[in-house]
Parts: C-alpha cells; sequence; structure tokens
C-alpha cells in the first residue's frame, strides 16, 4: 500500500508539541546506534552523560552556566530566522564580541576599572552587531546570499582571533592568549560557577518575547519572514528591517561573546571559536523561534556538552555530545512536516475521488 | 479529443470538450480567461487526466500519463514561460532531459543536427549561445527547436506572441507556415484576435469549460465576428449605485514610461489618464499587457523610468509604499496569496496589516491587543467573512473569504483612492458581488476607484470609465455607457477603432 502526505485542514497543536519530544527521543536512539557501533553501551554512557551534567551541585552549576552563552546564541539566530534571513554566523559575531570586549580590557586602561566592564560590553555587543551588519546590507542591497556570507565571515573573524592571541596581542608569558582581564571587572558570579550573565539572558529573553510579540516592528519582522511581498505592499520596508534584524541578532551574539570571556575564560584565547554560534542554530530551530522555548532547549543542549566531558574521565566517547547535538536537528527536521500534513494511504484517497 | 471532462474541486474546468486537429492544421484555440484552454491543453500533454472523455492521436485511442507519453506521440507544448536553463548553450538546452542521450553526450553531432534542423524551418540559432545572451524571440526559436529534435509533429503555444515584438511575430509566422508544409500541426492559444486571422485555418472558442463554436477561419468575415464569439453576449445583471458626480482628478499618471531590466519592448509606454473622485475607471485588457506593473507603479512597488504620478494633488512618482500607504492610497493587489495576505499569520492580523501603525491600534512602537482583536472582530462581522474565529490562520479560508479578508482591510482604510487589481479573480457568483458591491460602495461615498479587470462584464457593469491597454499602451479611453464588449474586446486585442 503506497502512502502520501496531505495537508491538514488545520496546523496541529498536538503535533507542535509531540514532534519536538518525540524527535529528542529519536535521536537518543540513533545515538544509541552510533555507540553501538563504537562498542559502548549505550545505557551506561547515557547515564554518565545524565550524571555529568546533573549529577552534584558543581555540575548543575557549569551546565546553566554553559546554557547562558548558548541560549544568548539561540536567541540571537532565532531573530533573523524570524526575517527567514539564515544568518549561519552568530559564531563570528559571538568572536567579534570576544574580540570587541578584549580590545577594551586590554588597551582602554585609561578608564576607571569599574567602567571596563559596561564599556567592554557594549563594544562587544556593537563589534557583533556590525560583524552582522554587513551580510545583512549586503542582502538588502545587492541581494548576495547571506548563507553564504555569513558562513565565511566566521571563517575571516576565527583567522583574525589567532593572529590576535597568538601575535598582535598576545600576553608576554606563554606562547597564546591576551593577558587576563583585571580581576575587578570580570562579571561576578552568583551561584558557584553560574556568572551575573544569567541575569542578562533571561532579561534578554522577556525583552525580546516583548519586542517580537507585542510592538510594532515584531509585528512587521513577522509579515517579512513569512510573506515578504506581501510585507511589502503592506508599506514594510524590507532593506531596512533586513540590516535592523541583522543587527539586532549580532548585538546579541555579541553580547554573548562578551558575557562569556568576562565571566569564564577573561581573555581572548585558543577556543574562542567554542561552537556556541552554531549550536544557537539548533536552538533557535528547536524551540520554533520561542524566545522563551530556548531557555529549556538551551538546558537541553548544555547539558550535552558538559555531560560529554564527564565522558572523558570515564574513557567513554566523549564526542558523544556533538553527535548528540547533531543528530537531534534530523528528526526534528524531518518530523516537522507532520504539524502541516497528515499521511494517508494512497488506496483510500482515490476511493474518496473516485 | 472527444468528449473531455475535468472539474477541480468547486469547478468544472472542461465540460464535454472535444477537438479535432488535422494534420498540417493550424487550430486557434480561443478564449477569456478561465475559459479552460489551458486544462484542456494540460491533459494532451499528460499533465492532467481526463475524469471522462478520450484522446485518440492519429487514429489510435491513448492514454496520455505523462509530458513523456505525450512527448513519445509527437506532441510537444511550449509554455508562455519558457523551460530554459538560462546559463547554458542553447544546443545544451535542446538536449537537456533526453532519455537516450550518452553519459557524454556527441556535441559535434548535436549541433549538426540542430543546425540542419534550424536551416531547415528558417529558425536561425547559433547552437553556441548562451540562453541569457539571447532576446526573447530567439529563446522561443530554441523552445521550438527543443520540440522538432525530438520529433514533435504536434505542436502547442499558449500565447507565443505575448512576449514577441510585432517583427518577430511575423517571423513566428513564417517559421509556423514552414512547418506546416511539412506535414506539421499546431494548436495555437491566443488572444490576439488579428493574429488568429492570419494565423489559422481553424478557430474553436471555448467559453467558461464549454466549446461553443467552430469554424474554419475563412468562413469568419472579420476581426468583430470573432470578437462576438469569444465574450459572448451574456445579460448583465446591473447592481445599485448612485448618480455618475465626478469630482477632482485624486490619481493622475502622465507619460508614464517603464522598461524591461535588460532592455525589450516597454511594459508600459507613455501611459496617462486620470481616476477622479466619486468615479470606477476601468482598465480593461488581457492580463500582461502592462495593467499589473501600472498598477504597482502607483501603489510604489515597482520604479518607473519616465512620467509622472500624482496622487491627491501631491507628486508621489518612485515614492516608498509606505509614502503612498500614507497618501491614503487602499491597495486589492493581483495575487492574493502571494502579496495580499501573508497566509501563515492569523486572520486578525491581516486584518490589521495597515492599520496597526495608526494610534488607534498601537500607542508608539506597542500594539494595542485588545483593541485590535475588537477591530478584527468588527470588520469580519461587516464583510461577512467566514471564518472559525479571528485566530485562524488565513491560509486556511476559502478564496473569497480570503479576498474578503483584503477588502475588509483596505476598505477600511481608504482614505480616497483604492486600487484593485483583478479582485473578483477566482471568486464565485457571491463573492463576486460582494467585491463589486463594496466598489461601487466606495465610489459612492466619493472615492476614486481604480479597477483593473480582465472581464469586460465586470467593467460595464461596475466602471464608469474603461481604458483599454495593450502592449503597455492605453488605446483608448471610453465612457462604459456608450460602448460594447464587442469594441472593448476589438481593443483589447489590439486592433484601433475605425476611423483612427
Amino acid at each position: 500500500m503506497r502512502t502520501h502526505l496531505q495537508k491538514r485542514d488545520n496546523r496541529s497543536m498536538r503535533m507542535t508539541i509531540l514532534v519536538p519530544i518525540i524527535s529528542l527521543l529519536v535521536s537518543f536512539l540513533l545515538g544509541a546506534l552510533v555507540l553501538l557501533l563504537s562498542k559502548a553501551n549505550p545505557l551506561v554512557t547515557y547515564q554518565a552523560m545524565l550524571k555529568g551534567a546533573f549529577g552534584s551541585q558543581t555540575k548543575i552549576q557549569y551546565t546553566i552556566a554553559k546554557a547562558v552563552p548558548l541560549l544568548l546564541c539561540g536567541l540571537a539566530v532565532g531573530v533573523a530566522f524570524r526575517l527567514k534571513f539564515w544568518n549561519i554566523g552568530a559564531e563570528g559575531q559571538y568572536i567579534a564580541g570576544v574580540i570587541g570586549i578584549t580590545w577594551v580590557m586590554q588597551f582602554w586602561t585609561f578608564l576607571p576599572v569599574w567602567l571596563l566592564l559596561p564599556i567592554g560590553m557594549v563594544v562587544g555587543v556593537a563589534c557583533g552587531a556590525l560583524w552582522a551588519a554587513i551580510p545583512g546590507f549586503l542582502k538588502a542591497q545587492w541581494s548576495v546570499d547571506e548563507t553564504l556570507t555569513t558562513l565565511m565571515m566566521n571563517y575571516i573573524i576565527i583567522g583574525y582571533a589567532e593572529y590576535l592571541y597568538i601575535n598582535a596581542w598576545k600576553a608576554p608569558r606563554g606562547n597564546m592568549g591576551t593577558i587576563l582581564y583585571p580581576e575587578a571587572a570580570w562579571l561576578p558570579r552568583i551561584w558557584g560557577r553560574v556568572h551575573a550573565g544569567v541575569y542578562f539572558a533571561l532579561a534578554l529573553v522577556v525583552v525580546l518575547y516583548f519586542i517580537l510579540y507585542k510592538t510594532r516592528w515584531g509585528f512587521e519582522l513577522n509579515m517579512i519572514g513569512k510573506n515578504r511581498r506581501a510585507a511589502q505592499c503592506q508599506g514594510v520596508c524590507i532593506k531596512r528591517n533586513i540590516v535592523l534584524g541583522m543587527l539586532l541578532s549580532g548585538a546579541i551574539a555579541g553580547l554573548a561573546g562578551a558575557i562569556d570571556s568576562a565571566a569564564v575564560t577573561h581573555q581572548l584565547t585558543k577556543g574562542v571559536n567554542s561552537g556556541y554560534g552554531f549550536t544557537g542554530i539548533i536552538i533557535a530551530w528547536m524551540s520554533a523561534l520561542n524566545p522563551f522555548v530556548s531557555i529549556l532547549v538551551a538546558l537541553i543542549m548544555a547539558a550535552l556538552e558538559t555531560g560529554s566531558d564527564a565522558l572523558q574521565i570515564m574513557k567513554l566517547p566523549s564526542a558523544m555530545g556533538e553527535v548528540m547535538q547533531g543528530l537531534i536537528l534530523i528528526p526534528l527536521l524531518a518530523g516537522s512536516v507532520f504539524i502541516d500534513y497528515r499521511l494517508v494511504s494512497r488506496a483510500s484517497h482515490t476511493e474518496a475521488t473516485p | 479529443m472527444i468528449d473531455i471532462t475535468k472539474t477541480f474541486p468547486g469547478v468544472v474546468a472542461n465540460d464535454r470538450v472535444s477537438l479535432t486537429l488535422h494534420k498540417g492544421e493550424v487550430l486557434a484555440l480561443l478564449g477569456e480567461n478561465g475559459a479552460g484552454k489551458s486544462t484542456l491543453m494540460n491533459m494532451l500533454i499528460g499533465l492532467y487526466q481526463p475524469d471522462s472523455g478520450s484522446i485518440f492521436i492519429n487514429g489510435v485511442h491513448r492514454q496520455i500519463h505523462s509530458p513523456q507519453d505525450s512527448m513519445a506521440l509527437g506532441i510537444g507544448m511550449i509554455h508562455q514561460e519558457f523551460m530554459l536553463v538560462g546559463n547554458m548553450s542553447v544546443a545544451e538546452n535542446i538536449v537537456l532531459g533526453m532519455k537516450d542521450l550518452p553519459f557524454v553526450p556527441p556535441m559535434g553531432e548535436i549541433k549538426k543536427k540542430i543546425t540542419a534542423l534550424s536551416k531547415r524551418y528558417g529558425l536561425q540559432v547559433y547552437p553556441d549561445k548562451i540562453i541569457h545572451d539571447l532576446s526573447v524571440g530567439e529563446q522561443q526559436r530554441v523552445e521550438i527547436l527543443k520540440l522538432l529534435y525530438r520529433g514533435a509533429d504536434i505542436l502547442i503555444l499558449d500565447e507565443p506572441t505575448a512576449v514577441l515584438t510585432p517583427g518577430e511575430s511575423r517571423d513566428l509566422n513564417e517559421i509556423l507556415k514552414r512547418m506546416l508544409s511539412e506535414g506539421k500541426s499546431a494548436i495555437f492559444i491566443t488572444h490576439k484576435m488579428d493574429e488568429v486571422m492570419s494565423f489559422s485555418h481553424t478557430v474553436q472558442v471555448l467559453r467558461r469549460g464549454k466549446s461553443v463554436a467552430v469554424k474554419p477561419t475563412g468562413d469568419i468575415a472579420n476581426v468583430q465576428e470573432l470578437a462576438n464569439m469569444m465574450v459572448g453576449r451574456d445579460v448583465l445583471f446591473s447592481l445599485d449605485r448612485g448618480p455618475y458626480e465626478p469630482g477632482l482628478a485624486m490619481v493622475e499618471v502622465k507619460d508614464l514610461v517603464m522598461l524591461p531590466i535588460g532592455g525589450g519592448k516597454p511594459i508600459l509606454d507613455n501611459v496617462s489618464f486620470s481616476v477622479r473622485s466619486g468615479e470606477i475607471f476601468g482598465i480593461a485588457g488581457v492580463a500582461g499587457n502592462g495593467q499589473q506593473q501600472l498598477t504597482e507603479a502607483i501603489t510604489g512597488l515597482l520604479h518607473v523610468d519616465g512620467g509622472s504620478i500624482h496622487l491627491g494633488g501631491k507628486n508621489m512618482t518612485n515614492k516608498s509604499p509606505l509614502a503612498i500607504i500614507k497618501g491614503g492610497v487602499s491597495h486589492i493587489p493581483a495575487d492574493r496569496g502571494r502579496m495580499g495576505v501573508v497566509g501563515d499569520m492569523s486572520v486578525g492580523e491581516n486584518l490589521s496589516m495597515k492599520k496597526y501603525r495608526t494610534a488607534e491600534l498601537s500607542h508608539n512602537a506597542v500594539m494595542k491587543k485588545s483593541r485590535i482583536r475588537r477591530f478584527a472582530e468588527d470588520l469580519i462581522e461587516r464583510f461577512t467573512i467566514k471564518t472559525p474565529s479571528q485566530d485562524t490562520s488565513v491560509k486556511f479560508l476559502s478564496g473569497g473569504n480570503i479576498q474578503k479578508t483584503i477588502l475588509a482591510r483596505e476598505i477600511d482604510f481608504c482614505r480616497g483612492i483604492l486600487i484593485a487589481v483583478y479582485p473578483s479573480r477566482g471568486l464565485d457568483v457571491g463573492a463576486t458581488e460582494a467585491v463589486r458591491q463594496n466598489l461601487i460602495k466606495q465610489r459612492d461615498q466619493g472615492s476614486a476607484v481604480l479597477l483593473v479587470s480582465e472581464e469586460l462584464e465586470e467593467l460595464l457593469m461596475v466602471a464608469d470609465r474603461i481604458a483599454v491597454m495593450f502592449e503597455g499602451r492605453i488605446m483608448d479611453i471610453l465612457d462604459a455607457n456608450k460602448t460594447t464588449t464587442e469594441e472593448l474586446g476589438m481593443l483589447m486585442a489590439g486592433v484601433a477603432r475605425e476611423g483612427r
């Protein structure tokens, strides 16, 4: 019996909720297959990951601290995706944020120390925004494909950051990395490893939700994303909004970079291309671009990362976290077709329309 | 093709239509938009399957399931939009997609064969040229060659001259004649009466899915008779309307010129007219003669290359859509789904898409959600939009209710100028009537209404004055009370009035 997809009369609410949950389970099953292939026991591994992510207070703190840049990157990507602007350059915009804050911390020494953090963060945000505005402008002005430009610009800034921490801005001692930020200018911790960045991230969730769902601008972004031509007919300026949307998206990614380096790494060094920006794509997509749902998804993603760190110590395949992050999206993308369509068997269909 | 019937949900596209094409003959298929010409042809080339009826090719009963099937039977169609790959060469395009092509195509041989074919039929093309660099007329020749190369004996041409210059049209006529002398046949879909007279041997007219006439072209006295056959004489039911008391000119278009990107014949060619308050100014014409571009120029969606547009006395030439909306212009666009609504947003949201900027629906930058809900509820009731709730996505509504949603939004917002493009296209009788009544109501309340339509009956019923557009020009502007479908039909076909 052959089957085919038939459009539903209405978007299925049940499926909107069920598909992500089932996808998550399917991806764990797929992950188990990968583990079996590498001769590891899936149950043991998953258990170890769970323990590694939530097994103790410190571990929970690590997971939360990791969720902060992830959540911010997810929000950043989400803003661009709302416009159907495929910004896969949050990684680069994040790095621009790190470079921005490091520049202030290292060279703006004429400022009183207490001013370094706020000003550094502002500069970081501005760097991220500007880095994102370039592909936004190119798209708006000459329809240059944003998927390529945002992706390629990641590599440009990764290389530049490398040059900075190996050469230009390298600390006198050691062979890479800038000097540490002055301790008084670090973003304070609020609960063990958890730092004040959490406040920023959560506040931003609320602010973004308000902007996207309650304001005129949010309404316009929604229109552009869902039907660009109709939005244009209603007098919405597409070009300006693409640039503005990208400025906001890049600013958030830049904030993620500034916060993480002010709170965790305290310098620009190897590992700045953390992959948070790429994981942000998965977070944005899984949360259906909803800022509040992003919190939950970011926590899951952070848990996968901290959980797999624990695998390393136990001599289990520690790349499992990344494998899982990649795997999660596939069943979700495949499954989301069921939100708008239902599966019908061909036989019953032809009977219905003789 | 015998007794072909095809129904789509809610529409009978073809109702027991029979069509006979003899060897060496050109059959002109005529009819208004939506008369069922394309559907009929799509069944001949296997894109659709008829619900009933049968198709005989060279006397043999055939089931045509796909374009591959029809090609194997020697039937090929040239669509209005060419199916060519722009950055590949002529020769590559001609053999592209052929099933029996070897893994490494012998391009030398292929080119020789193409050159031979093009000489035989007088189709001048260079096999090495890239499609991008060809004119529209040359691209069409490539399409014809593509079919000939595959051995087509029956060619279906869907409005082949719509995109051609008069010179290119004459060339096409010559090419067709040569092919016929070799025993090939053609079906020719067109709206242009004079071409029918000069190209075809037989004329068949479809109206509302039915075949209403088949006649040898020689038996038709003149273009007038042809126009009558196509439009038919339908009894008009009249709509209540106030007296015609036009006021100030609200829309003034002067010498408007729009050129296509990359050159070619102008899309708009010195168009001038004005629409006064309290009148409905109709624009008649076969789709694709520049009407839609004209309305998009007025609403700021397209840039013009010359001339001026004044709205409410202010110069609004090449201003942004937003500036024009703020100038009081409402627009019911041609393509409902793509331009009129955002399908994935709710009815309520779609209804508020013009007024959300005003103090009525938002405070500074923040939308007044509960006010918007009441506003939407009110419009749904006033315009009798049938929807489960205002939260339903617009894409789930019927075409008529989608159009009512647009109508409600635009009319509610209307401040003096309403531009409606094909507002009743594809709607059932009830919805069509609602649309027309609303347009007349706007007129009676003193708005300037610009109505673009393909349906002459609609224009004669609703409009006060009617301009006819043909190939980007205004052929004439007529008083709706003093003209007839016949006269309009002639002008639509590019035939100027006698004595001019």
